[in-house]
């Protein structure tokens, strides 16, 4: 009897399943939404609510239940809200942290948990090289993605020779440099000097007092107010016009150029994403983001809305079955996108973006700053033109490695 | 050479901005032995403030004596409403000026938002002097002319005027000072809104070149209290002194030895307090 019941009892649930599945998608979304890193946190919120209004709540037929956390932007908030997304909110999938910290912190829980997760912009090299996980893919480039290939355009097209560099003093700021270091070295340019100045450091003079008087360029690896400061006080002291400015994708993304001067002019960059990028898909991204939310998207928005794309890619893939993490899994690493505002998108075996990279220039259009592009590098990937096993073979970008052989 | 000159030029201007933080907080400190944890927060909404008075199109001077006086107001209105009543209770006293201190950071956020901001300065005080191959920015001396103004005043109120020989009074021995008839609550008030005041004046000047965001209030926090620890509490001498110390010692550390910054600023403090534990120019 009793094998009888239970089989009826496991039609039953298998009957009542399909019904189940059609349940709401849990999105659980990690941000900072108060301290330092508050107003890139509020981006990224933004970013992720545009792209689910614009899809009425609901993705593969599933309507979605977004869960915001703040995290407090440290290791531990972010640990402990990422429990509370998984253990009481349930949640299917997890789109965050911000930081490049904050992502390792969750990386050994979230595999454990078994949930997926997407990176909208937490760009630590190796949570895509030598400690790839199962469980997180990205959506946005790895630290050194862009500066890679910048370091070859320094060298080559701008004809740049001698680099000093200063970049924040944490791993970000780590890769950024070294990446930008290796390729600009290998394509016959000079790294002359290497300025660390601690993370939130208040006065930059100190630095910019150093810097050696024979240089061609200085490159900068700033994620946050550090840059603001930076060109503010490098226009003071009469350095502006006299060395040119190389910065990687953060110190001028939009999110900071509203509040930047005339000191930010003729800054150029190496992106994936600019807001002034001419493409239908980007113009239309724009106009609604600048709609809704009054200011031009940028590095933050931009990764949580493509880390959205590729969610909704991948569950058009498992037919909306977002219990079926195995093959949720699959259908995120196999992801493509051909008109993400960025331009086509897809993501590498180790779950990292191949994307174009852009060189843009801080110009004055309509009264505001913005980055014009001036050049397209097509789908670049993390490796940049190096062989995918040596690269692997030599160790993760550092502020020793590359050694600085010319300092 | 060059680079010496430079350097010390920059940490001068640092410790000058460092000056008018710390300066009325070494006079809270001596005259109430209040450890004012608001300090931080007066000199980050004093830069807020200022900057709205420039998006209201307002001069850079407006900006400053606006910022000053708005802060130097709800200055007044704390030590009114809680620090005056806790005279004598520093834990009280720490965590009420803690209080505020959280307080005040997530206002900020609430009314200006999670942006970094750096105020827009004057067109004279923009670019650099030329001195051969140096480079001295203007504003940097602009900022050592303004602490230079603030110092000379307070000495001047402070040494010269029976108000000020009435503040030492207290310094020195609030209860003599009450017994010979001084107003201590109304001189202790004051002094805590002077306090306030400079505080969001080096808010405003600090807006012009390292900027308003929000976690200023806590990051300038730490070096104020270094500069009043050395100095002294409560003793102008002391603040100008620990300013250009603290300045100066942070930046060529900055400078030589990047990796040990905190240990150059912090050796030479241990050092001093092993020596004279009330600070170079304090008394007991």
């Amino acid at each position: 009897m009793i094998p009888r019941v239970f089989i009826i009892g496991l039609m039953l649930v298998l009957f009542v399943s399909p019904a189940a599945a059609q349940g709401p998608i849990r999105l659980g979304f990690l941000t900072i939404l108060t301290g330092a890193l508050a107003s890139p946190g509020k981006e990224m919120e933004n970013g992720i609510r545009l792209f689910l209004e614009e899809h009425k709540n609901s993705l593969s037929g599933r309507p979605v239940e977004l869960t915001v956390l703040d995290t407090g932007g440290t290791p531990a908030g972010t640990l402990t809200k990422a429990r509370e997304l998984v253990e009481q909110r349930k949640v299917h999938i997890i789109i965050g942290p911000l930081a490049a910290f904050e992502a390792y912190a969750i990386a050994p829980y979230v595999n454990a948990q078994r949930v997926p997760t997407i990176s909208p912009s937490a760009a630590a090299d190796d949570l895509t090289q030598r400690k790839a996980t199962q469980f997180i893919v990205r959506a946005t480039s790895n630290s050194s993605l862009p500066t890679q290939p910048f370091g070859t355009y320094a060298a080559k097209t701008l004809g740049i020779k001698r680099v000093a560099t200063i970049a924040d003093d944490f791993a970000f700021g780590h890769e950024v440099v070294a990446g930008f270091h290796k390729a600009f070295e290998d394509a016959g340019g000079q790294v002359v000097q290497k300025l660390w100045p601690k993370l939130g450091e208040t006065d930059q003079g100190p630095y910019i007092g150093q810097l050696k008087k024979d240089i061609d360029a200085v490159f900068i690896g700033f994620a946050g107010v550090a840059a603001l400061r930076f060109l503010k006080q490098l226009e003071n002291s009469g350095l502006k016009g006299k060395i040119r400015v190389l910065a990687n994708q953060t110190a001028v993304d939009e999110a900071l150029l509203r509040s930047m001067g005339d000191e930010a002019i003729g800054v150029v960059s190496a992106s994936h994403y600019s807001a002034a990028l001419d493409t239908l898909a980007n113009r239309k991204f724009a106009s609604a983001y600048r709609k809704a939310y009054g200011t031009d998207p940028g590095y933050y928005s931009v990764g949580a809305y493509t880390a959205a794309l590729f969610l909704k890619q991948a569950l058009e893939k498992v037919g909306g079955k977002i219990e079926d993490t195995e093959g949720l899994l699959k259908a995120l690493r196999g992801a493509a996108i051909t008109d993400a505002p960025g331009g086509p998108i897809r993501l590498d075996k180790y779950g990292n973006p191949v994307h174009n990279i852009y060189i843009n220039r801080v110009e004055r259009k309509e009264g505001r700053l913005q980055n014009t592009v001036t050049h397209t590098i097509e789908g670049v990937s993390q490796f940049w033109n190096y062989p995918e096993a040596e690269f692997l073979k030599q160790p993760v970008y550092s502020r020793e490695y590359p050694p600085c052989r010319f300092c | 050479m060059e680079f010496w000159v430079t350097q010390a030029f920059n940490g001068i201007s640092y410790g000058a901005l460092l000056f008018l933080l710390a300066g009325g907080l070494s006079l809270i400190f001596g005259m109430m032995r209040i450890v004012n944890m608001t300090h931080g927060s007066y000199y980050l909404l004093g830069g807020y403030v200022g900057l709205t008075v420039i998006w209201q199109n307002g001069p850079f001077v407006l900006a400053i004596l606006v910022g000053a006086l708005v802060i130097a107001l709800i200055g007044v209105g704390e030590w009114n409403a809680f620090l005056k009543r806790l005279g004598g209770q520093e834990l009280g006293q720490v965590l009420t000026t803690m209080g505020f201190a959280l307080i005040f950071q997530d206002l900020g956020l609430v009314i200006w938002g999670g942006d970094p901001y750096t105020i827009p300065t004057p067109q004279v005080l923009s670019g650099a002097f030329e001195l051969g191959q140096m480079f001295f920015p203007v504003y940097r001396v602009f900022i050592v002319l303004v602490a230079l103004a603030v110092a000379v005043v307070l000495w001047l109120v402070l040494e010269r005027t029976r108000v000020g020989a009435m503040m030492r009074a207290t310094v020195d021995d609030a209860e003599m000072a009450r017994g010979v008839g001084i107003n201590v609550t109304l001189i202790s008030m004051c002094v805590f809104s002077l306090g306030a005041f400079l505080a969001a004046v080096a808010g405003v000047v600090a807006g012009g070149f390292v900027g308003v965001y929000p976690g200023a209030d806590f990051e300038i926090l730490p070096y104020a209290f270094v500069v009043v620890i050395v100095g002294g509490m409560g003793s102008l001498k002391g603040a100008v002194i620990g300013s250009l110390m603290v300045g100066l010692l942070d930046n060529f550390g900055k400078a030589l030895f990047p990796e040990l910054s905190y240990f150059t600023l912090f050796a030479p403090m241990a050092a001093i307090l092993a020596v004279r534990p009330t600070g170079l120019f304090g008394r007991a």
